[in-house]
């Protein structure tokens, strides 16, 4: 029965369909996977009980022949979306033993369609990294290594601990959130597929927050078909998130058509960067040529403010964060350090609670909103802004439906390699997929093949707002071409 | 532009997040290299730009001004560090 993990969303709803196994062995298998690949450190805690109880719920609606969308899928939940009566950390200290009495809507739009919960997953710490070695809970590791090396690799983040999951066969799928490519940075490292949704898509009521411009909810799956089917089960207007957008929800399993007829697809010049390694460039060129022979036209196009939105984007998100992150304070909820007075509590409370990354972030923002240097950074970032959208605005008016780029400037580092580096080389991990964050538009990362050490690279493509069927559509034929990279378990 | 030693303190203050002396010069360095970083945005003309506040061209939604939640007290001091009788505990604030 091991094989059952290796079963695409698409196969459990079929083999349920004809009884084939049960939701129950499905789980077990599920389980008994992330007992054995602890030593990755995908999950920050397994709920066993709680998924056994609802694979038994799932079993007793297969048999009743009511099933929902993702009846009796296993699925785990990025630590960022608050689970009702289960602890849920942003992988931080400071939120401690935290235990919300809430459930984020994605995540309760997943239970609503019968999926079943088999733990929360590792992130960066509040989601502020590119590697998951922020977390509290120590790095993950990637499931991926270079052929005849025992280096371990990051998977990427902040979403580490989905994407190690979903590739090392540790749930059929999973949540994520992408504030500057937190989904598609680590997709692309461990040959996985994932989509950031337009901003408003889903809703951000019950996620902890990072940068509420920026922040948006998606799956990442093993097959584009498998994050289509997640996706339209997240996403939808919610009331409790004003900024969700009250519009219906396609069916984004019928977008899979296998071809690219009548499409024109942008290849923008601004992203072929000083020093991209060739493999990049031919695995972009492989893209392209995948696409035409679907029918697709190519057309070069220019996003002129391209370099910009990575500088911009460390003004914007820091200062959204610090101002998101004043809310732990040692009062409501988390870690809590005892001080002289309500101050000095604050204080150490937050010194003791933040790690790093997510400190040096919110002095960032601290510094980039305090009085005399808001107009300099924040209003002249939020105009770059405006100026980024307006470049993708001119392509899809020139008739442009979607933009192919590579995911990631290379393949996934070592554990450590940058630990010790500049902030700004991490970041520049992002360059490719945090222009897609500040214009608001959907973006899917699809594995596209594998570099000269046998590791997973990944192209991305970029939509119009809301077209996230296009996306599927399009993805869909490079993963037809492109193939699947399953990682072989070492663990 | 580039911070010195009392900006970090007066910074790390503002953000409520204690820093020892041994931390100033290494923070002052990595604030300073971000800083370095995003000075590029000074070679964008950015006159007549109106800032972006919404990606999404969006009319917020409203709703009814009635009571829609509450009675939850027990829920909502769940997880405090410190409380009592349904009450946040803080150290004293006014003498």
């Amino acid at each position: 029965m091991s094989d059952l993990t290796r079963l695409s969303i698409a196969d459990l709803r079929a083999g349920y369909a004809r009884k084939a196994f049960s939701a129950t062995e499905v789980t077990k298998a599920y389980l008994a996977a992330m007992e054995k690949a602890r030593a990755l450190n995908a999950y920050v805690l397994e709920t066993p009980e709680k998924a056994l109880e609802m694979a038994a719920a799932s079993d007793k609606r297969i048999a009743t022949g009511t099933v929902g969308a993702l009846e009796g899928v296993p699925l785990g939940i990025k630590d960022l979306f608050a689970t009702n009566g289960t602890r849920t950390t942003a992988c931080s200290n400071i939120l401690g033993n935290f235990v919300p009495t809430y459930e984020s809507t994605v995540s309760s739009q997943l239970w609503r369609d019968g999926g079943v919960m088999l733990g929360k997953l590792n992130n960066d710490e509040f989601a502020m990294g590119s590697s998951n070695e922020t977390s509290a809970f120590g790095p993950v590791v990637n499931p991926w290594k270079v052929a005849g090396y025992n280096q371990q690799l990051v998977p990427g983040g902040s979403s580490g601990g989905s994407a190690a999951a979903i590739s090392g066969f540790l749930a059929a799928g999973v949540t994520a959130t992408d504030t500057g490519g937190s989904i598609r940075q680590p997709a692309a490292f461990t040959g996985t597929v994932g989509i950031k949704p337009t901003y408003g898509r889903c809703s951000r009521w019950g996620i902890v927050a990072f940068a509420s411009s920026l922040d948006q909810a998606g799956p990442m799956a093993r097959t584009v078909r498998d994050s289509a089917i997640l996706l339209k089960s997240m996403a939808g207007h919610d009331p409790k998130d004003s900024t969700s957008v009250d519009l219906p929800v396609p069916d984004y399993e019928a977008a899979l058509t296998g071809e690219a007829k009548g499409l024109v697809i942008g290849i923008p010049k601004e992203y072929r960067v000083d020093g991209m390694p060739a493999e990049i460039e031919a695995l972009w060129q492989r893209g392209i040529e995948w696409l035409k022979a679907a029918g697709a036209t190519i057309r070069e196009i220019s996003l002129p403010h391209t370099k910009y939105a990575l500088p911009a984007y460390y003004i914007v998100a820091p200062a959204e964060a610090s101002s998101n992150l004043a809310r732990y304070d040692g009062v409501r909820y988390g870690l809590r350090v005892p001080g002289d007075d309500i101050v000095d509590m604050y204080e150490k409370t937050r010194a003791a609670g933040f790690g790093k990354e997510v400190r040096r972030r919110i002095m960032i923002g601290t510094y980039v909103l305090s009085a005399g240097y808001y107009d300099a950074y924040y209003v002249k970032a939020q105009k770059i802004r405006t100026l980024i959208k307006r470049d993708f605005d001119l392509a899809w008016e020139a008739g442009v439906d979607a933009i192919l780029t590579p995911a990631t400037p290379s393949a996934a580092f070592g554990i450590g390699a940058k630990v010790d580096a500049d902030p700004v080389e991490m970041y520049l991990n992002d360059v490719f997929t945090v222009t897609v964050n500040m214009a608001g538009l959907p973006g899917i990362a699809v594995p596209a093949g594998l570099d000269g050490d046998g590791l997973p690279l990944g192209l991305q493509l970029i939509g119009k707002p809301f077209d996230e069927p296009t996306l599927f559509r399009t993805a869909g034929v490079i993963e037809q071409a492109a193939g699947h990279f399953p990682v072989k378990p070492w663990w | 532009m580039s911070v010195d030693a009392a900006t970090v303190r007066r910074v790390a203050h503002l953000a409520r997040i204690a820093v020892s002396d041994a931390e100033i010069a290494h923070l002052q360095g990595e604030l300073n290299s971000i800083l370095a970083f995003v000075e590029q945005l000074d070679e964008v003309d950015v006159s007549g730009i109106e800032p972006m506040t919404s990606v999404i061209p969006m009319s917020l939604k409203k709703r009814q001004d009635v009571v829609s939640d509450g009675n939850v007290q027990a829920l909502v001091t769940a997880n405090a560090p410190m409380r009592e009788d349904g009450f946040f505990m803080v150290p004293k604030v006014v003498e």
